[in-house]
């Protein structure tokens, strides 16, 4: 697949200017080097992913004492997750019986048992930065006009990231897990109408039958049982590695592209 | 020798509990809004930062600091206060700046560039590679020098004590010692993501968009902060390092003793009007019984919003309209809530202004 020397040209090719010569190569690279404002250019806009950038952004927005390159940390640490999670998908199986000793091979045999390391404290890391991201929008008046509702997009992030890490923290079925769950969920018991302790739930009556009970109440939907058991940790690994990703992914698109279309990373007018 | 380091504990460990902790946080926060264009000196805010990093390090040579602290699900938390200090003094920092340019009339330092851009690639691409390089060097290391926790097996018969919901919810956790779960763990979280939802949409002041400043958003940023810092930072330390079993307090440099008994003797809004001030039996009906609970509760939120209008938001009663200023009232009432209760019972040992448990309405 060697290119024709061009005549021309007193340097030799190096190996690297022969494989962008390639067909291939050009197939999936449709621009040139980017060493030229057009090229530069192209290599942002003809690329799925760098595209959601703009071509250009203003020097102010992306200093780094300005950003704290918070919300790209926090994208960063969602998508390490995300690969992490899948490979640790691999192993555990989400049953009473197995979960446990499936996190306990991860530690002692599995190869890739690292993975359980990096995705707990990358999880960990993703709440400090999405607060630090928070923070930092906050403290430049990111939110003001045009930006107000991408700060909302936001707030709705914020909370998938903390529901994310709060259905993981269950998956281990260990001590510290079930009952840091047991406790976090007790909250759901008491919630006014929908909890079976929570107030003026006892109003909600049929025929002289309370509606609202330890079996049928919010907390008993959250963990398909009165305690957590068996389902809760059904229930909360499709939410885990399915529903609440799926739907922060979708947020995340509507983030960023919002970011552009309301003019980019924030600057003084 | 010894005694200036018992002396320290000692004042280490009275400044710790809640009762201090939590006014002492606030006090420096006020003072630091205040004198921020002193406090974020570097070299007045640079000995401080080393102060604590002193007072950390000094104290992890007492046994049971050093087991809370670097408890491997602890380690994001000892994180979280450092970048905390750090950004804050980071933003003010970079606030007085621009305050001070802007009283000479210059522009804020974001405006340095004017409308200056650059190239996504390679400038942005490649601040970005660099961090993530040095993002995933950081969490290789992190993964391969502490091995993540898992303890006994999950059983439903066996508690631990104390039980511990997740670190970030532990500031939750921690304001349910003043109220009640439908308050602390329902209702209170709702309104602050609702609050947080409507800050665009209540703070109508148009400076401050796109740059740090401080004397152009003085009451937004204030009340933020007080909320980030006071009632969720402080909480969630509070309830990881100072809450032992039963959620008792205990010291940094305490021993978290299972069998420590805390004498019990908070009381209600109505036993201190019936039993204490009329010397007479309590009331069976419960209307009857709570009443001066439920004037109180009445009289907060209805002559709150009016003592609000005529002091701290004499200025946003004027510039906002009704509705505006009546959600900004209501989510600064909520706000006010809990450090009300927590004064309570700090000072009176209240247990609850209103306890009607028929109906599980305690407040
Ligand atoms: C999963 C969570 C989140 C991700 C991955 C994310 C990502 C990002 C990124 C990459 C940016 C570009 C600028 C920057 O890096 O600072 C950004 C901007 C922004 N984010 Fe987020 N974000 C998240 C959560 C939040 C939250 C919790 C809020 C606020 C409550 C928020 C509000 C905003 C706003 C208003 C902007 C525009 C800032 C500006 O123009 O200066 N985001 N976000």
């Amino acid at each position: 697949m060697a290119s024709k020397a061009s005549p021309g040209k007193p340097k030799k090719k190096g190996l690297f200017d022969r494989v962008r010569d390639t067909q291939i190569w050009k197939s999936i690279f449709r621009h040139g080097y980017p060493d030229t404002q057009r090229n530069r250019a192209l290599a942002v806009l003809s690329n799925v992913f760098l595209h959601l950038h703009p071509v250009r952004v203003r020097k102010s927005g992306i200093a780094l004492s300005f950003t704290w390159c918070m919300g790209g940390v926090t994208f960063f640490l969602f998508l390490v997750e995300a690969v992490t999670g899948i490979l640790l998908m691999f192993y555990y199986r989400p049953v009473a019986y197995s979960a446990y000793n499936d996190i306990q091979e991860l530690r002692e045999t599995i190869p890739l048992g690292m993975m359980r390391e990096l995705h707990r404290w990358g999880a960990h890391a993703m709440v400090l930065t999405v607060w630090l991201h928070m923070f930092r929008v906050f403290m430049t008046g990111s939110y003001k006009p045009p930006r107000e509702f991408n700060w909302v997009i936001g707030v709705v992030l914020l909370l998938l990231t903390l529901l994310l890490s709060f259905t993981g923290y269950l998956l281990p079925w260990d001590q510290l897990a079930i009952w840091a769950i047991t406790v976090g969920s007790n909250m759901a018991r008491a919630t006014p109408l929908q909890g079976h302790e929570g107030p003026f739930s006892q109003l909600l009556t049929l025929d002289g039958e309370a509606l609202v009970t330890a079996g049928s109440d919010v907390r008993f939907a959250l963990l398909g049982g009165r305690f957590v058991g068996e389902n809760a940790l059904l229930r909360f690994y499709v939410l885990h590695c399915v529903f609440i990703p799926v739907v922060a992914v979708t947020l995340m698109a509507v983030h960023f592209w919002r970011v552009r279309k309301d003019g980019g990373i924030s600057g003084p007018l | 020798m010894d005694n200036v380091l018992a002396f320290l504990r000692w004042i280490v460990t009275e400044a710790a509990a809640p009762k201090l902790l939590v006014p002492l946080v606030f006090v420096a926060l006020i003072l630091t809004l205040k004198y921020y264009r002193v406090v974020t000196k570097p070299r007045v805010a640079g000995p401080i930062g080393l102060l604590i990093v002193v007072f950390l390090v000094g104290s992890c040579f007492d046994a049971n600091f050093r087991k809370i602290i670097t408890k491997a699900d602890n380690i994001p938390i000892i994180l979280l206060l450092f970048s905390v200090f750090f950004l804050v003094w980071l933003s003010l920092r970079r606030a007085a700046l621009n305050d001070e340019a802007a009283e000479k009339g210059e522009p804020p330092l974001e405006a340095r560039f004017k409308r200056e851009t650059v190239l996504v690639w390679p400038d942005l691409v490649m601040i970005e590679l660099i961090v993530i390089v040095g993002l995933t060097a950081l969490l290789a290391f992190w993964a391969v020098g502490l091995p993540a926790p898992l303890e006994e097996p999950a059983s439903a018969a066996l508690t631990p004590n104390p039980s511990k919901a997740p670190w970030y919810f532990l500031g939750l956790q921690e304001m349910l010692v003043y109220y009640d779960p439908w308050y602390a763990g329902v209702v209170l979280p709702t309104m602050i993501v609702v609050g947080l939802m409507a800050i665009p949409y209540i703070d109508t002041n148009p400076k401050g968009n796109g740059y740090y400043t401080l004397v152009e958003r003085k009451f937004a940023i204030s009340v933020f902060l007080i909320g980030f810092i006071v009632f969720w930072i402080a909480l969630i330390t509070i309830g990881t390092f100072l809450r032992g079993p039963n959620w008792n307090f205990f010291g940094p440099y305490d021993y978290w003793d299972v069998h420590m008994s805390v004498p019990l003797k908070n009381i209600n809004i109505s036993e201190i009007f019936w039993v204490k001030m009329l010397k007479q039996g309590m009331p069976e009906a419960w209307y009857v019984r709570e009443l001066p609970g439920i004037v109180m509760v009445i009289a907060f939120v209805m002559i709150g919003p009016l003592l609000l209008a005529k002091t701290v938001l004499k200025k946003l009663f004027k510039q906002l309209d009704i509705v505006r200023f009546s959600v900004v009232v209501t989510l600064l009432l909520f706000m006010i809530s809990l450090p009300a209760k927590m004064l309570g019972r700090w000072l009176f040992n209240l247990k609850y202004v209103v306890y009607i448990p028929e109906y599980f309405i305690n407040l």
